[in-house]
């Protein structure tokens, strides 16, 4: 019988620290879109809530813990993130697409995490502004992302997996760029 | 050397060593590359644009007009760098520019000699005829004069980078205002960005003498600044100019991040081009003195009043030895304290106001002018006349003063203009000019210290108030309060002599007059007549005198006359930093398929399409041009198998109880009958009419469908669905989602592709249970996929999806079932070959032109339903035989090569745009028919199968007779497909 082996979507493996800055891939096992239908609004909350213990998150928020999360991700979507697909008792309230493979993750944490941000979009990621739980979608040097503060120094950047490659190098250069600052002490 | 002990803020233990057309020299840290030049006597550092004038050092800021330099990094030359705003570091490199052959002896200065002829205008009398020698024999004489600087012909690859800030309130400039401004915005706690375009913080306190609470003003701004770096709340950037205000409390900022480093760390930027969003600003960039206009007053060592004073207690550096002031304001009497303190000889000072305030200790003369300079390339006398009487005084510096112009430049920048002030003879920035903008201290017509103190404080009240915070002000320090006393001075008359206004671009009062007198009156016309204010100083220097002078002249006030229209940016910024970036890969993201890596590996050719990267050919042993491998991979897919990545097709997941009444609408063609398990070929239109995408459809369940459209359109089409979802049907329960990246998908095609795919699948599928046109799910490995039998080449052909960790694996599964059936891979050139045998669409052929009528799917058009654009396309003229409809074309002459892009013509009509008949679209050499094929546009082409028709291409100089057919050349019944 045939056999097929995973790739995940970035190379990246370990962290990659630069600076006060460290780069991470993020590699959930499992993304899927939620899109509550019309007809399941008043009901999908509960739903959720007995499904994956989470209520569905506000605009520009997530909610769960470290191992799933759900975020949303615009107009009546969001994307549960981690170890768990969708609960299939979710399908008859929302559209359910796998989007596993559909996306590239990566970690930028440290103190200039929210420098080397600075650099690649154009969103506001003040830490009074952007706080923990907060999600965007924005560009992304000039790639559509979803951005999210998963921690005091931390934001999770996701794009899509064909743009793996030119996200990682514009990361790099920005952390790069950043790292050279400090190291002549010039403001970030 | 013109150093004096003990002044300035110099690091005096750390000397540096530079060069300056070659010759070394040293300065110390905290020296700009200017009072560095000063500080070793030289006078002459550069010459003019046009008349190659000798120019010396004017002012002490980022106005400069003369002193423009190479900065040269080890052979990275970078031009038009104003010494006055390049910090010296150690090993710094210099060149003088714009001089043939050297800068004491510049033989363009011939031009000079010449100016009785270049005055105003002459460009334009003078060039006008023989109109045949504008670009044979001006443009190149006049392009090779102009410019300043050399380039370096070669690519630029300094580092340069762009960045996003965000804040609350953004204090611009950091004088005894903006520091006040930041001061009480930031002890509220809300975000403070203060931008200061200098090495160090303080604005005029740093060179001023003034004193603020009892403490040297250079003491007093370090504690504020000590204070405000202090704060958590608070982002000091220095070197940074605020170089425009746009809508939405966005402004541009350039930063100079490594250019003052001798040795910078190879990741840092040279600069950063920041945009600042920002609730509300406070403007207190300050105040720019200007000249006055007088004889020959561009001589080396006639100098802005102010920057003497700041050469002296900024740098400790003297600018002359034996110096004269010219001026109509106190403040020139206060230089001349300083220089006597450091131990210089004031001349006298030349006050063009009779009443002018007299003093024990040096000479002045009340309303007295100078009416000319000498000195070859630097001052040696000034004249002066004073009480009916000229005479001559020996000087080897003269500073002038004719007031002070707010910088008030961003005000304008949204199209506000500015108001005149008569207490300060300038303009004044207008309230709200620029929404959320707040000007305060010089900037805002406030010329003292204590003045400034105060409207910093008030300022940032008015910003912090319109974001809704109250300040608790703090208490405003004591500082100078004089008044400002001005007599309006701008040029002086009966004397006779060139008086320079632009000394960048050498224009004179001369030419400002001859102007007026050719009725260029409008400030406008004046500018772009005579080129005033056109330099890269943007006539920081000039544009009130100009303006001022213009207003005599015709006898208008200056309010009157009005002001040209300032525009960003404040300052030059390269367009590197613009476009940080944006360099090389930089340009646009890179997409890849999971199969690119091995595709590499095969050393296929690239081609873009969009964002995404797909292969062009497959070259083998032996290949030696594109078309070898392309007909091999067409015969291949024809006669075994071929396997091509499709993963850039958008792909797009629709579910939800209306989602068939949502395909109904964006398609032509009904898919609400497809049944589950089925495929649909789906023609779209835009709302106009015309043909906006193809693709195939599948039905995956009742309530789901997956919509696959072109690579190119993918966006398109995912916008033009929302925009049903959105505003045509909101009322629609369907969801829709880009599922593009998770399925990596390949064509599998030809009359192998069964057993390559039975090979892998879990699972065979046969003929009978898998008919044309039918989908569903499969498992490879137990890994579940989706099978489509869809076919782009005409032949037996599936394709297969999985989910894209597993794409790279499948596909080297794929490669090999297909290699042992004696396939391969094929690449886009292949695939464009077989569907043009097939007269299958691209975006070649549906390029936003033409309709479905002209694509020959008129009938696809459902008369059961509405959709989108079907009823504009149902109007006159776009449907008939006045059309250009799809046909294909065949070489039937002597000429067998056919181009897209030609044009169709009637076998004997001239080949002139007016009997154009139709071009052509595709053209692909088909190794199965042994014939270039084509498909093209011909009127009424439908109706012309079997006539001839002549191919023209004009640009690649191709001619061919050719005969009209149908499109579809190969298979016409589709046998094959559908096995």
């Amino acid at each position: 019988m045939a056999e097929l082996s995973w790739k995940p979507a970035t190379e990246l493996t370990g962290d990659r620290k630069i600076g006060q800055a460290t780069l991470s891939a993020l590699t959930p096992e499992f993304i899927t879109s939620i899109a509550p239908f019309d007809h399941a609004a008043k009901t999908i909350g509960a739903v959720m809530k007995s499904a994956h213990g989470m209520a569905l998150p506000a605009q520009g928020r997530m909610t769960g813990k470290a191992a799933l999360r759900c975020l949303w991700t615009s107009r009546g979507q969001y994307f549960l993130i981690g170890d768990a697909p969708a609960d299939p008792a979710l399908a008859p309230h929302a559209a359910l697409s796998d989007q596993s493979a559909a996306w590239a993750g990566f970690r930028i944490a440290g103190a200039d995490c929210e420098a080397v941000m600075a650099r690649l979009t154009p969103i506001d990621l003040r830490a009074a502004t952007f706080k923990r739980g907060h999600v965007a979608r924005s560009d992304f040097s000039h790639m559509m992302a979803i951005i999210a503060r998963s921690g005091a120094q931390q934001m999770d950047v996701y794009v899509m997996r064909s743009f793996a490659k030119t996200a990682e190098h514009h990361l790099v250069e920005a952390m790069k760029s950043v790292a050279a600052r400090r190291n002549s002490e010039i403001v970030t | 050397m013109m150093r004096v002990a003990g002044r300035g803020l110099i690091d005096r233990e750390t000397p540096l060593g530079f060069r300056f057309d070659g010759r070394e020299y040293s300065g110390f840290a905290g020296d700009t590359l200017a009072s560095a030049l000063l500080a070793n006597g030289v006078r002459l550092v550069g010459r003019s644009f046009k008349y190659h004038r000798p120019r010396g050092i004017l002012t002490a800021g980022s106005e400069e007009p003369n002193a423009l330099m190479e900065i040269d990094r080890n052979g990275d030359i970078t031009p038009n760098v104003r010494a006055t705003v390049q910090e010296l570091h150690d090993g710094l490199v210099a060149h003088s520019q714009n001089r043939w052959p050297s800068l004491s002896n510049d033989l363009m200065a011939v031009n000079d000699l010449l100016s009785p002829f270049l005055g105003a205008g002459f460009y334009y009398k003078t060039f006008m005829w023989p109109s045949a020698f504008w670009e044979k024999l001006y443009e190149p004489v006049i392009r090779h004069a102009a410019g300043l600087g050399r380039m370096r012909r070669v690519h630029d690859d300094t580092r340069n980078e762009k960045a996003f800030a965000h804040c609350d309130v953004l204090v611009i400039g950091s004088g005894p205002a903006g520091l006040m401004a930041a001061l009480t915005a930031a002890r509220t706690g809300v975000d403070v960005i203060l931008a200061e375009q200098d090495s160090d913080f303080g604005g005029q306190l740093l060179w001023s003498g003034e004193t603020v609470a009892g403490q040297p003003g250079t003491e007093w701004a370090s504690d504020i600044v000590r204070e405000l770096g202090a704060m958590d709340n608070v982002r000091l950037m220095r070197r940074t100019t605020v170089t425009g205000a746009y809508d939405g409390g966005v402004y541009g900022a350039l930063e100079r991040v490594s250019q003052h480093l001798a040795t910078p760390e190879a990741d840092m930027p040279a600069e950063t081009f920041w945009r600042i969003t920002t609730r509300s600003a406070v403007l207190a960039a300050g105040a720019i003195e200007r000249p006055v206009a007088f004889p020959m007053n561009d001589r080396p060592g006639v100098m802005m009043s102010s920057a003497v004073q700041q050469y002296l207690n900024r740098f400790g550096v003297l600018a002359g030895k034996r110096v004269a002031i010219f001026a109509n304001n106190d403040g020139a009497h206060r230089l001349a304290d300083d220089l006597m303190a450091a131990g210089a000889t004031v001349a006298g000072v030349i006050d063009s106001r009779a009443d002018a305030p007299r003093s024990d200790a040096f000479r002045v003369w009340p309303g007295a002018v100078v009416t000319g300079t000498k000195g070859r390339q630097a001052i040696r006398s000034v004249t002066i006349r004073s009480d009916g009487r000229t005479f001559q005084e020996e000087v080897d510096c003269l500073a002038m003063s004719g007031g002070w112009n707010p910088s008030l430049h961003l005000s304008c920048h949204m199209n506000t203009r500015p108001e005149w002030s008569d207490d300060i003879q300038s303009f004044v920035p207008r309230d709200d000019a620029v929404p959320g903008l707040f000007a305060a201290g010089a900037a805002n017509g406030d010329m003292s210290t204590r003045a400034c103190l105060n409207s910093g404080i008030a300022s940032a009240k008015s910003a912090l108030k319109r974001i809704g915070v109250t300040a608790k002000a703090p208490k405003s320090p004591e500082a100078e309060d004089r008044r400002y006393v001005i007599a309006p001075l701008w040029e002086v008359s009966n004397a006779k002599g060139r008086a320079w206004l632009d000394f960048q671009n050498d224009v004179t009062t001369k030419d400002v007059h001859q102007a007026a007198r050719e009725n260029m009156q409008s400030v406008e016309h004046m500018k772009r007549y005579t080129t005033q204010g056109m330099a890269t100083d943007q006539g920081k220097n000039s544009n009130i005198n100009a303006l001022a002078v213009l207003a005599d002249t015709t006898g208008r006030s200056i309010p009157e006359t009005g002001t040209t229209t300032f525009r960003p940016p404040y300052v030059p910024v390269s367009i590197a930093a613009m476009g940080a970036g944006g360099r090389g890969k930089g340009f646009a993201p890179e997409r890849f398929t999971t199969s690119h890596d091995l595709t590499d590996q095969q050393k296929a050719p690239w081609i873009e399409a969009g964002l995404w990267y797909r292969p062009s050919y497959f070259p083998e042993a032996g290949e030696k041009t594109w078309r070898e491998s392309c007909d091999r991979e067409v015969l291949m897919v024809r006669n075994s198998v071929g396997v091509s990545d499709v993963s850039t097709l958008g792909k797009i997941d629709i579910q939800g109880p209306d989602a068939a009444r949502l395909l109904d609408m964006a398609y032509t063609n009904m898919f609400s009958t497809l049944k589950t398990g089925r495929v649909r070929y789906g023609l779209m239109l835009r709302e106009d009419g015309f043909v906006m995408d193809d693709g195939t459809t599948a039905r995956l369940g009742d309530n789901h469908y997956l919509m696959t459209t072109t690579t190119a359109a993918a966006g398109q089409v995912m916008r033009h669905l929302e925009f049903i979802t959105q505003c045509l049907h909101p009322e629609w329960d369907v969801r829709i989602i880009s599922v593009t990246d998770q399925w990596a998908q390949f064509a599998v095609a030809g009359p192998r592709a069964r057993a390559v795919l039975n090979g892998i699948l879990d699972k065979p599928v046969e003929d009978a249970d898998f008919p044309f046109m039918s989908c569903g799910d499969v498992a490879i490995g137990g890994i579940a996929g989706r099978l489509y039998r869809i076919s782009f080449s005409g032949e037996l052909g599936y394709e297969i999806a999985v989910p894209a960790g597993y794409g790279e694996s499948l596909y080297a599964l794929l490669l090999a079932g297909a290699r042992a059936e004696g396939g391969g891979p094929y690449g886009m050139e292949a695939l464009n070959v077989l569907r043009i045998e097939k007269g299958f669409l691209t975006h070649a052929e549906i390029d936003g032109r033409v309709t479905a009528f002209d694509v020959g799917m008129g009938a696809m058009v459902s008369p059961r339903k509405d959709c989108i654009g079907k009823t504009a396309s149902e109007r006159p003229g776009l449907n008939g035989d006045a059309r250009c409809q799809l046909v294909g074309i065949r070489p039937t002459g002597a000429v067998k090569q056919l181009t897209a892009g030609a044009h169709l013509f009637a076998e004997r009509a001239a080949a002139v745009r007016e009997n154009s008949e139709g071009w052509v679209t595709s053209v692909g050499y088909s190794p199965v028919l042994e014939s270039y094929l084509g498909l093209a546009f011909l009127k009424n082409g439908r109706a012309r199968h079997g006539e001839k028709i002549r191919l023209v291409d004009h640009l690649r100089e191709v001619e061919a007779i050719c005969e009209v057919s149908g499109p579809v050349f190969f298979d016409p019944d589709g046998g094959r497909a559908r096995g």
